[in-house]
């Protein structure tokens, strides 16, 4: 059962501003039933053409995408459109105490389906994110769901993000074949390799002890998993500044290609950790 | 609030009976049954109650029972065994609507070299056997297939394939984890060589499991030590859980017409009258056989989750095959290889009912449901433009 807020489970039970504005000025929709989820956005303004003066929404979807929604129309009510185009995801999830990281994805359909609605009152052209399997630019990355590489870059850089786990949760991008996954792997590197060249010291930064607890973390999570996939395992031995001793055990000790296997582990590590960090390993 | 529980195709209640038969076992008798003393002596003749009890649920013969940890550990070690037992043999037959404890070990060895064939099912998630007759061939080392399927109830035609997997000289296993104690098996006259049971699933506790292995099957087993359970399974009996394993099983035989009878009928109302008062729905796998404990409902221009929490508010505890609820962000494997239509296969929701739901509870859900889907197609754009018709 999902961990959700007080405060998610109000809005789902109660969500508020269900239906539509006949006379709305700005209608935005994304989604599709065969995605799962999908979210229909109405915004009505002042005379002035200034603020937000009401908003409904319609919404097919789990409970937290329902209480997104309704959380959506609350928060864009009295602002002006511009106050409202730099509304985020994350501030959409914080609105409602919080969402599960795998629910992550229902704010950022919020968000879309306010600059869809936002841009074609403007009539500029609405931004192509390729929720709605329509032919956008950029390349198709994740065919189930249709996202171009544009939008993935985009949700993995305004909310950081490190893992194709995450970025799944946050978009559903690989949730479903799994068959693009190596490819917003590819995506994540990008996107953190443009912010190191704007912030370089930025990884410089790491603490020797937050260092060791990422090396044995990315370890944990990421090394070992896909050894054990192939009969294999490894040992950490010792962390010597950005020096990794490992040993290799079962199916991969004495194994013919664990060199191979230690430059998977040190790119694993230079990835998630830092780009100084060399594996060495030793008998142990 | 009390709870409406009709779940029972993920875990149900432990019975009370089976509880008692157990309780002793922890605090008084906890001897252990390879000790070469009385105290432990009295745990082993109990021990050996409860393999004769299951045996006689199955038709099977007591040392054909195997007791381990869970369903998942039983599959996990027949297909293992069937893999050592030909370890020249390298191709694997399964099907796309296995539960995970087989699809992701075979999915697992096409890493290790072997050919994993998957068959396709029909629209009532129902097995082609030409396809099956097509994919056995020499190499074919194991076939594993589901007795009934966990999240539509649809049965196999288990005997009619393990008769054709047998000509092969292929090893046959099961997974009949929603089948035992739903519908009678009896192994005497079957081809089956493995079969895999769940204890919380028939009213035992959770973490005690069986492999039924036939006689004369030859067998490697996955976890290595001692010798218990004739060397075909390691490790210090969970002698409380297996007791109570005996004892559901003895209950299951007893209330094998009650499945039959007055669950059935409970089940066939419920699908009746819900498809009656909600417009737009259909019946997965309802043009094949069931088990008689499941209805497997889709229902169009809704999401499965929104429904179950809806459902939960009132007190009514079911399961969906949707995306959201179970960390895949598709729809079921199941349903996706039934062609289920994308319209609906978000919306499918699942009751599993047991000797212990009652009529009042039936009642509960027909009330509570309709009003649910109204109020989510209402909300929803597709549902609004079909209301709105």
């Amino acid at each position: 059962m999902w961990d959700y807020t007080d405060k998610v489970k109000e809005h789902f039970l109660n969500p508020r501003n269900v239906g539509e504005i006949t006379d709305a000025d700005a209608v935005g929709e994304v989604g599709s039933l065969a995605c799962g989820d999908a979210l229909k956005l109405f915004i009505k303004l002042d005379e002035n053409k200034e603020r937000i003066v009401d908003a409904k929404f319609q919404t097919f979807g789990c409970g937290s995408a329902i209480a997104s929604s309704s959380a959506l129309t609350e928060m864009v009510k009295g602002k002006t459109l511009d106050e409202a185009m730099s509304i985020t995801n994350q501030e959409i999830a914080d609105f409602l105490g919080g969402l599960p990281e795998e629910k992550m994805h229902c704010s950022v359909m919020g968000q879309e389906a306010l600059e869809v609605a936002i841009a074609k009152y403007r009539g500029v052209e609405a931004p192509k994110h390729g929720h709605d399997h329509v032919e956008t630019e950029g390349e198709i990355v994740c065919k189930c769901f249709g996202l171009t590489d544009l939008f993935l870059k985009k949700v993995i850089a305004s909310n950081k993000l490190h893992t194709a786990e995450q970025v799944t949760h946050f978009t559903k991008a690989g949730g479903a074949c799994g068959g693009c996954i190596p490819k917003i792997k590819e995506l994540i590197a990008e996107v953190l390799g443009e912010e190191k060249k704007a912030a370089p010291e930025k990884t410089a930064k790491l603490t020797n002890l937050r260092k060791m607890q990422l090396i044995q973390e990315t370890l944990e999570n990421e090394v070992r998993p896909q050894l054990w996939a192939d009969g294999g395992d490894l040992e950490l031995v010792d962390i010597d500044g950005s020096n990794v001793q490992v040993a290799f055990r079962k199916a991969c000790a004495g194994c013919a290609s664990s060199g191979n296997t230690a430059k998977f582990v040190e790119q694993k590590l230079r990835e998630m950790v830092s780009p100084d960090i060399t594996v060495q390993e030793v008998q142990g | 609030m009390k709870e409406i529980y009709l779940d029972n195709n993920a875990t149900t209640m432990v019975d009370e009976r089976v509880f008692e038969e157990m309780r002793p076992y922890f605090c008084e008798l906890y001897g252990n049954p390879s000790s070469m003393h009385f105290f432990g002596g009295q745990v082993q003749k109990k021990v050996d109650e409860a393999r004769n009890r299951v045996a006689a649920l199955l038709g099977a013969l007591p040392d054909e029972i195997v007791f381990t940890a869970c369903g998942t550990e039983s599959d996990n070690a027949a297909i293992r065994s069937a893999l050592e037992v030909f370890p020249e043999k390298r191709h694997v037959i399964t099907s796309r609507v296995e539960h995970p404890a087989v699809l992701t070990q075979c999915r697992n060895l096409t890493k290790r070299g072997y050919r994993i064939t998957e068959l396709n099912v029909d629209g009532n998630g129902q097995l082609d056997l030409k396809e099956l007759e097509a994919a056995l061939d020499d190499d074919t080392a194991v076939v594993s297939l589901m007795y009934a399927n966990n999240e539509t109830g649809v049965i196999f035609p288990i005997e009619e394939v393990a008769r054709m997997v047998k000509e092969k000289g292929a090893i046959f296993h099961t997974d009949a984890v929603q089948a035992v104690g739903k519908i009678p098996l009896n192994m005497a006259e079957s081809a089956i060589d493995m079969l895999s049971i769940s204890g919380h699933k028939l009213h035992a506790p959770k973490g005690v499991g069986v492999l039924y292995v036939r006689r004369g099957t030859p067998f490697r087993p996955l976890l290595v030590g001692g010798h218990q359970e004739r060397g075909r399974r390691a490790g210090t009996e969970n002698t409380a859980s297996i007791i109570a394993m005996g004892k559901a099983c003895e209950l299951a035989m007893h209330y094998m017409a009650e499945e039959a009878g007055r669950v059935r009928e409970m089940r066939d109302r419920l699908e009746r009258e819900l498809t009656a008062l909600i417009p737009n729905t259909r019946i997965n796998g309802g043009g094949t056989e069931r088990l008689p404990n499941t209805l497997s409902i889709a229902m169009e221009f809704v999401e499965g989750e929104g429904i179950l929490l809806l459902l939960s508010e009132k007190g009514i505890c079911a399961s969906s095959g949707s995306a959201c609820t179970s960390g895949s962000l598709e729809p079921s494997h199941v349903l996706r290889a039934m062609g289920v239509p994308f319209t609906c296969a978000h919306g499918s929701i699942r009751f599993s009912l047991s000797r212990f739901t009652t009529d009042a509870e039936v009642d509960a859900v027909i009330r509570e449901l309709p009003p649910i889907i109204t109020r989510l197609r209402q909300m929803s754009p597709f549902g609004r433009e079909f209301l709105n018709k």
